[in-house]
């Protein structure tokens, strides 16, 4: 049986505004439990909440930026359950009018993006590390009121790795759109997703299951490997799939029941009294739209168009500081090839790791002036990349002068390098003898003499052809 | 000071002219409450805890106030009537109380109410019925029975209530006070302990007009801290009018018919004719679908409270009762089953209910449009009149316990004020003579933020009932120094 899965996700992407949703609490970080907290996100007796209008303009950006539909009011309703993380006994959310509808990301369809407030976060005392069998948990309020935006996509994803990857383009949107940081492993980006099997090309979809709150790109991916599977060898055996909400566990890979369907909740959800629609007018739909700038599917085809590698296009798309520097490094260069000046951004990123360029001495336009240099044959990649590139990033300066002070300038066809092939080829009789002989390879003895003799200034291609008319060949 | 003054405006004149002093009051006051017999406090302020010097010379010149139970009050126990919040103590203190004591009231107590403010009589506290000042066997009317018992009694010159389909108006009625339902919007409800959010105002209890209007003035407001306040568009004056010259008042046949009991509709009546005599003119006016009002509005208020209500869980404050099975689900029941009394308990069902998915529609769905279709009735009225009139209560107030077993006889207690709880419209009640020996009330109705106009209409129809209707007075239980027995004689 041929069976093909469709994956559907929802994500959860804190939002990096001020404040929090429904209070005036600033977002917390690492602060200790329980000192972000006032009267309303901590549901106390009386207390109201009043919108956030930060969020909604964040809101509306990420609606522009996956062209959805928007709505022409923020409505919330309050979504009704029991939980130690909910203080109030109700989430407030939006339900039925969301403020965006429609769209898509790439290839993947979106059904809704809403807003609506994050719960606390629990910490349970015990072995299990779950609330089942904790001797006791802790609610820590902190993040409680956080503001969310939900991502649904429609069910257009068919593989673990697809979905990975589509995941990583969302996260760089929302980066790029400065709405949110997405640090994953904070929880900031929490994603559900749906899996189904069904036989390839049926039309139909087979029962799903919901796959809940998985905080890394690679947990998504090897959480839906694992749910395909487990899904996969039911089908295969004759067994049915159980619609059921499962929980995958990173460090066993296990997954496990949450609840069947039977134990789903009845959320009640009503509009939230407490909160007066907003009407969405142009103004703050044309504010939203400018403050969207370019978008990183945008970029990604920009890149490439311009002749980047496919790999330098996604890693400038994703990493919108990398992107912004290879920009300012393009426009200050005069001549050089975009993909040539793209390498260069890239040595630059693996010299710096998780570092910026901005946190660097390196200035752009040094970037493009040492570009310049290496491709007059001035300096040689060599020493350009190990010697000047890596005093520009910790001290700055001219990569001009840097060439001179360090003495790694290129040696051209003059005595010094003339000389020092001669004495190459004298220390490598053998290698110059076998060279004769018709052996190419024989040569890197002989390069790798005067290379060393240089100390890399010499240009590799300028010797080869002085070895070869010293040798008469 | 020979006599204790009859209102808050009375005293806050006496303490500005030297007569009186803000201490001498508040001592007064303070130990009226602590003698008080009629259950009407939850918490009273010890003695040393009055006004200052500075204090006098704000608006309010220190005189005392008294404070429904379920206004926050920071470090002061603010337990909605109920028991699952006894002697919570909250950090802040709910705005429009910030607002008066700013203004220079004194918190004198906490009223006794219903639980959660979900009752008629009173008789739905945690900590026991109030008594009516008038007749100690029978309710004073709720929810805010406590602050109308002590306004009426005579304990504090005026409290504050809140009024969710009746709750300020009812107790008024029955107390033989004034209470006012303002605007909804009109005051702020943060730090009010949420009913049904989309139905709560606070509003004032006291013994004139005036006094309503004074205490009112400085009550509203936009609060940044509640989104659905809104900026009263005027200041509020002192209502000054003696005539009712060409306003015209629409009696709805809805609410004046049938239930009403025979010695409120003879009362109603004779005030109707008043009304004409001042110089008003009365026509008879219909609200269609105002009989459906009690229908709808329980539906709406108990789907608000049972999510409201779903914060008193155990975990983070008042009343926790621990599983005996480690289980988080049953610490809830436990907690909610013995921390809630049977009446919160119906509604929150009720509510849970009518919320379910599949029921949605036909239940909470269907009373909003009704909802919707009794505001546009009230519109619609107020095109052709100023002010609608209706009896407050359709009867005096009820022997302790005789509705007890009833819920919707009880429910039928806010038969006229429902209305306009759902219109989101003020309306005002004020004494109107008795029934059986018993004070009767009259209510007034405006449009929205008409609150000017109504304080207005009624003060005008309170100075002419003061010469035509008898109203009855209970003597003051206030003792000065120096002027033990003259209290009494003091009083008409
Ligand atoms: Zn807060």
């Amino acid at each position: 049986m041929n069976l093909q899965p469709t994956i559907g996700l929802e994500i959860h992407v804190q939002l990096d505004t001020r404040t929090k949703m429904f209070c005036a609490c600033e977002l917390s970080f690492g602060e200790p439990p329980n000192t972000r907290t006032c009267p309303v996100c901590l549901g106390l007796p009386g207390a109201l909440p009043v919108l956030n209008a930060q969020s909604i303009h964040f809101g509306l950006m990420i609606g522009h930026a996956l062209g959805c539909e928007l709505a022409p009011q923020s409505i919330f309703h309050r979504k009704n359950y029991f939980y130690p993380d909910l203080p109030k006994g109700f989430q407030i959310s939006q339900y039925d009018a969301p403020l965006c509808r429609g769209g898509s990301l790439g290839d993947v369809r979106i059904d809704r993006v809403h807003l609506e407030e994050d719960a606390a976060k629990l910490n349970h005392v015990g072995v299990s590390g779950r609330i089942h069998g904790a001797g006791s948990s802790i609610v820590d309020f902190n993040r409680g009121g956080t503001p969310l935006v939900e991502v649904v996509t429609e069910p257009d994803l068919h593989d673990a790795e697809e979905a990975r990857v589509w995941l990583a383009l969302l996260a760089a949107t929302m980066r790029q759109l400065g709405v949110s940081d997405v640090r994953m492993a904070e929880g900031s980006l929490r994603c559900d997703a749906n899996v189904s099997l069904a036989p390839a090309g049926s039309g139909e979809l087979g029962v799903k299951t919901e796959l809940k709150n998985m905080n890394s790109f690679s947990f998504v991916k090897r959480g839906i490997e694992a749910e395909i599977a487990r899904q996969r060898a039911l089908l295969e055996s004759g067994a049915e799939v159980v619609q059921q909400t499962l929980h995958f566990d990173p460090r066993s890979g296990n997954l496990t029941s949450l609840r069947s369907k039977e134990e789903a909740h009845d959320y009640r959800y009503f509009p939230e009294p407490d909160l007066v629609p907003i009407a969405i007018d142009e103004e703050m739909v044309q504010r939203a739209r400018e403050a969207v700038g370019e978008l990183p599917a945008t970029r990604i085809a920009r890149y490439e168009h311009l002749g980047l590698s496919a790999e330098h296009a996604h890693q400038f798309a994703f990493r919108p500081a990398l992107g912004s520097f290879f920009e300012a490094v393009l426009s200050a260069a005069d001549g050089a090839s975009p993909r040539e000046l793209a390498t260069w951004t890239a040595h630059v990123a693996a010299a710096l790791g998780e570092r910026d360029p901005d946190a660097s001495a390196l200035e752009p336009a040094a970037l493009a002036a040492l570009v310049a240099l290496v491709g007059a044959g001035r300096v040689a990649a060599g020493p350009a990349r190990t010697v000047v590139l890596a005093r520009l990033l910790s001290q700055g300066g001219d990569p001009a002068r840097i060439v001179e002070q360090e003495g790694v300038g290129a040696l051209d066809d003059d005595a010094g390098l003339a000389d020092a092939v001669a004495a190459a080829i004298a220390e490598h009789p053998d290698a110059a003898e076998r060279l004769r002989a018709g052996n190419a390879k024989a040569i890197g003895p002989i390069v790798g003499h005067v290379m060393r003799a240089t100390k890399g200034r010499a240009d590799g291609g300028e010797v080869t052809r002085l070895v070869h008319e010293r040798l008469g060949l | 000071m020979s006599a204790p003054p009859r209102t808050a405006t009375e005293a806050v004149e006496a303490i500005r002219a030297g007569q009186l002093s803000a201490r001498e009051l508040w001592l007064a006051c303070q130990a009226a409450a602590t003698d008080d017999e009629l259950n009407a406090f939850t918490w009273v302020a010890d003695a040393d805890d009055g006004p200052n010097e500075e204090a006098a010379a704000l608006p309010f010149a220190g005189i005392p106030l008294a404070v429904k139970d379920l206004f926050c009050t920071e470090g002061i126990p603010s337990q909605a009537g109920s028991r699952i919040l006894r002697d919570y103590r909250p950090p802040y203190t709910a705005t429009v109380v910030r607002q008066l004591l700013d203004a220079g009231a004194s918190l004198l107590a906490k009223t006794n109410q219903d639980e959660f403010a979900m009752g008629s009589s009173n008789e739905n506290s945690a900590y026991g019925a109030v008594l009516n000042p008038h007749d100690r066997g029978r309710v004073p009317g709720g929810s805010s029975g406590g602050s109308a018992a002590a306004v009426a009694a005579g304990i504090v010159p005026w409290a504050l209530g809140t009024d969710t389909g009746g709750s300020i108006r009812q107790p008024a009625a029955l107390c033989g006070i004034v209470g006012l339902k303002p605007t909804y919007g009109a005051c702020s409800r943060y730090g009010m302990i949420a009913f049904a959010s989309s139905l709560d105002q606070a509003g004032p209890l006291t013994r004139s007009v005036a006094d309503a209007a004074l205490l009112f003035s400085k009550m509203v407001g936009r609060d940044p801290c509640d989104s659905t306040s809104l900026a009263f568009p005027e200041a509020i004056e002192l209502p000054r009018s003696e005539r009712l010259d060409g306003l015209r008042f629409g009696v709805p046949d809805e609410l004046t018919g049938e239930g009403v009991e025979t010695g409120v509709r003879a009362a109603f009546e004779a005030s109707v004719a008043l009304v004409e005599q001042l110089g008003a003119s009365v026509e008879r006016c219909q609200l269609p679908h105002a009989p459906h009002a009690l229908a709808a509005y329980y539906l709406i208020a108990p789907a608000e409270c049972s999510s409201n209500l779903a914060r008193f869980d155990g975990v983070r404050y008042g009343l926790r009762v621990d599983s005996q099975d480690g289980s988080l689900e049953e610490m809830y029941s436990r907690t909610r089953a013995e921390g809630f009394g049977a009446e919160v308990k119906r509604r929150v069902m009720l509510g849970t209910y009518a919320l379910s998915s599949g029921y949605y529609d036909a239940y909470y769905g269907r009373a909003q449009r009704v909802r919707t279709k009794i505001a546009e009735d009230f519109r619609a009225a107020f095109e052709r009149f100023d002010f609608i009139l209706t009896p407050t209560s359709p009867t005096a107030a009820f022997e302790l316990g005789a509705r007890t077993s009833d819920p919707l006889a009880m429910y039928l207690s806010d038969f006229c004020t429902v209305p306009m709880s759902l219109a989101g419209i003020p309306a005002i009640s004020i004494p109107n003579g008795a029934s059986g020996g018993l004070p009767v009330g009259l209510q007034v109705v405006g449009p929205a933020f008409s609150e000017p106009r109504l304080l207005d209409a009624a003060h005008a129809l309170e100075l002419a009932h003061a010469d035509r209707v008898k109203t009855i007075a209970l003597p003051s239980p206030l003792r000065f120094e120096g002027n033990e027995n003259g209290a009494a004689g003091a009083r008409e």
